[in-house]
C-alpha cells in the first residue's frame, strides 16, 4: 500500500508539474486547474500551521494547562475573536480594535527595529576609514562602497529638485542602484535556472528513471 | 467612539513600546513583552482571517455564475482537503483530533497533510517559480533593450554576476596570469556583490528604514488613519 502511494505521490508531482509548464505554450484549463489547486493548498497549508504552530503554542496551550496564570491571554483571544467579525459587515467596524492593536505594536517596533538595523547600524558600518585595506582592491572597493551609499541616499531625497551639482549627485546613485539591481537580478535568474533544473531532474530522475537524480 | 478608540490604543501601545526600550525597569519591560505575545496570537488570527475571507470570496465567485467559476470550486476543494487533513491527522509532529493516524500513516507513508504537502504542495510551488526563469528572460530582453548608462550598467553586472557564479566564468578567465587575477570572473562578481552592490542596498536600506520610520511616526500620533477605513 505504501510503495502505491509512494508512486501516486511521484505521478501527481509529474502531472501538476506539466499541467503548470503548459502555460508556456498559452492559458489552459490544465494550468488554471494545477492554479486553483494551488492556491487552495497554499491558503489550507498556512491555515493549518497557524493554527498548530502561532495560535495553539501561544494561546490554547497555555490556557490549558494554566489558566490561573495564562488568563490574560484571553483579552489577546477576544481581540482575535473581534477581528474576525470583519467577514461579517454589519458589524466589521469592531475590526478596528484589534487592528489598532496589530498596528500601534507594529509601528512601535518596527521604529526602534528599522531605526537600529537599517538606519543607525548600516551608516556606522559606512563611516570608516577607506584606506584601511590589504591590497587595493579592497581600498577602490571601500571608497567606492562610501560613494555608493551617500549618493544612493542623496537619490532618495526628493524634498530639493535634482538638478545642478544635487542631480549629478544623484545620477552617481541611480549608477550604483542599477549595479546593485543588477546583481540582484542575475541571482534571482540564476535561483529560477536552479528551480527549473531541479524540475526537470525530478521529472526524468524521479519519475521517468532516466537519469540518476 | 469607532475611530477615537483605535486610535487611542494605536498611540498608547505605540508609546509604550518605544518607551520600554528607554526605560529598563518595571513595568515598561513587562508590558512590551506582553504586549508583543498578543501581537503574535492576533496576527494569527488575522492569518485565519485571510484564509476565510479566500473562502468567502470564492463561495461568492461560484454561487453568482462569474467568469471561470468552475475552477474555482477546486479551490475551495483543495483548502477544505488540506485543512481537514491537518486538523484530524495533524503534522509531521503534533497530534490531530484523531491523533496521529497511525493506521492511515501506515498505508500512505506520510501523514495526509504532509503527504499532500510533499507530493502536491512542494512541486507546485516549486514549477510556478521555475516557470518564471522564462518569463524572467524575456523581461531581461526588454529591460536591457533600452540604451542608456543604466539599463548598461544593470546588464552588465548582471551577466558578470551570473558568469562568475558558474563553472563558465573560471574556464572563461582561468586563463589569467597571477598579476590579472582580480580580472578573474569569480572574483569580479564578489568585488560586485561586496562593493557596489552593498552600497546600493545600503541606500535602499537607509531610505526606507527612514520612510518605515516615518510611517510608523504618522500612524502613532495618529496622523496617518487609513488601516481604520473610510466608513
Amino acid at each position: 500500500m505504501t510503495h502505491f502511494f509512494s508512486v501516486l505521490g511521484i505521478w501527481l508531482g509529474a502531472l501538476f508539474t506539466f499541467a503548470i509548464f503548459s502555460f508556456l505554450y498559452k492559458d489552459n484549463p490544465f494550468y488554471k486547474i494545477a492554479e486553483q489547486i494551488f492556491v487552495g493548498l497554499s491558503a489550507g497549508y498556512w491555515f493549518v500551521y497557524t493554527i498548530f504552530f502561532i495560535l495553539m503554542p501561544n494561546l490554547f496551550n497555555p490556557l490549558l494547562q494554566d489558566f490561573a496564570v495564562n488568563w490574560i491571554k484571553l483579552i489577546p483571544a477576544v481581540l482575535g475573536i473581534l477581528m474576525l467579525l470583519r467577514l461579517i459587515p454589519s458589524i466589521d467596524w469592531v475590526s478596528r480594535f484589534p487592528i489598532a492593536l496589530v498596528i500601534g505594536t507594529t509601528s512601535g517596533i518596527f521604529f526602534l527595529r528599522y531605526l537600529k538595523s537599517d538606519v543607525i547600524n548600516q551608516l556606522t558600518a559606512t563611516i570608516m576609514n577607506p584606506f584601511q585595506g590589504a591590497d587595493w582592491v579592497t581600498v577602490v572597493g571601500q571608497i567606492l562602497l562610501i560613494i555608493g551609499t551617500l549618493t544612493g541616499v542623496i537619490y532618495f531625497y526628493f524634498s530639493k529638485k535634482h538638478e545642478g551639482a544635487f542631480g549629478v549627485t544623484a545620477k552617481i546613485g541611480i549608477y550604483f542602484l542599477m549595479v546593485s539591481f543588477g546583481a540582484a537580478f542575475g541571482y534571482t535568474a540564476m535561483a529560477r535556472i536552479s528551480l527549473l533544473i531541479g524540475r526537470l531532474q525530478f521529472l526524468l530522475g524521479d519519475w521517468l528513471g532516466i537519469i540518476n537524480p | 467612539m469607532k475611530r477615537k478608540i483605535p486610535l487611542i490604543i494605536t498611540f498608547v501601545v505605540g508609546v509604550v513600546l518605544i518607551f520600554a526600550e528607554f526605560i529598563p525597569h518595571k513595568p515598561f519591560g513587562l508590558i512590551s513583552g506582553e504586549l508583543e505575545k498578543w501581537y503574535l496570537i492576533i496576527a494569527g488570527f488575522a492569518i485565519i482571517l485571510g484564509q476565510l475571507n479566500l473562502f468567502k470570496v470564492n463561495l461568492f465567485k461560484i454561487r453568482y455564475k462569474q467568469k471561470n467559476w468552475q475552477y474555482f470550486i477546486l479551490t475551495l476543494v483543495s483548502f477544505s482537503i488540506m485543512v481537514l487533513c491537518g486538523i484530524f491527522w495533524g503534522t509531521q509532529n503534533n497530534p490531530g483530533v484523531f491523533g496521529n493516524g497511525v493506521a492511515i500513516v501506515t498505508a500512505m507513508g506520510d501523514k495526509p497533510f504532509d503527504y499532500l504537502f510533499l507530493n502536491v504542495y512542494q512541486h507546485l510551488s516549486a514549477t510556478m517559480f521555475s516557470l518564471l526563469a522564462f518569463f524572467i528572460a524575456s523581461a531581461a530582453y526588454r529591460a536591457f533593450i533600452a540604451r542608456t548608462t543604466e539599463s548598461n550598467l544593470l546588464l552588465a553586472a548582471a551577466i558578470l554576476v551570473m558568469l562568475g557564479n558558474t563553472s563558465m566564468g573560471s574556464i572563461l578567465t582561468g586563463w589569467l596570469p597571477e598579476s590579472l587575477k582580480f580580472l578573474h570572473l569569480p572574483r569580479i562578481s564578489e568585488f560586485i556583490m561586496k562593493y557596489p552592490n552593498t552600497a546600493g542596498q545600503r541606500a535602499i536600506m537607509i531610505g526606507a528604514g527612514l520612510g518605515i520610520i516615518g510611517s510608523s511616526l504618522r500612524i502613532i500620533l495618529g496622523i496617518e488613519r487609513s488601516y481604520l477605513g473610510g466608513k
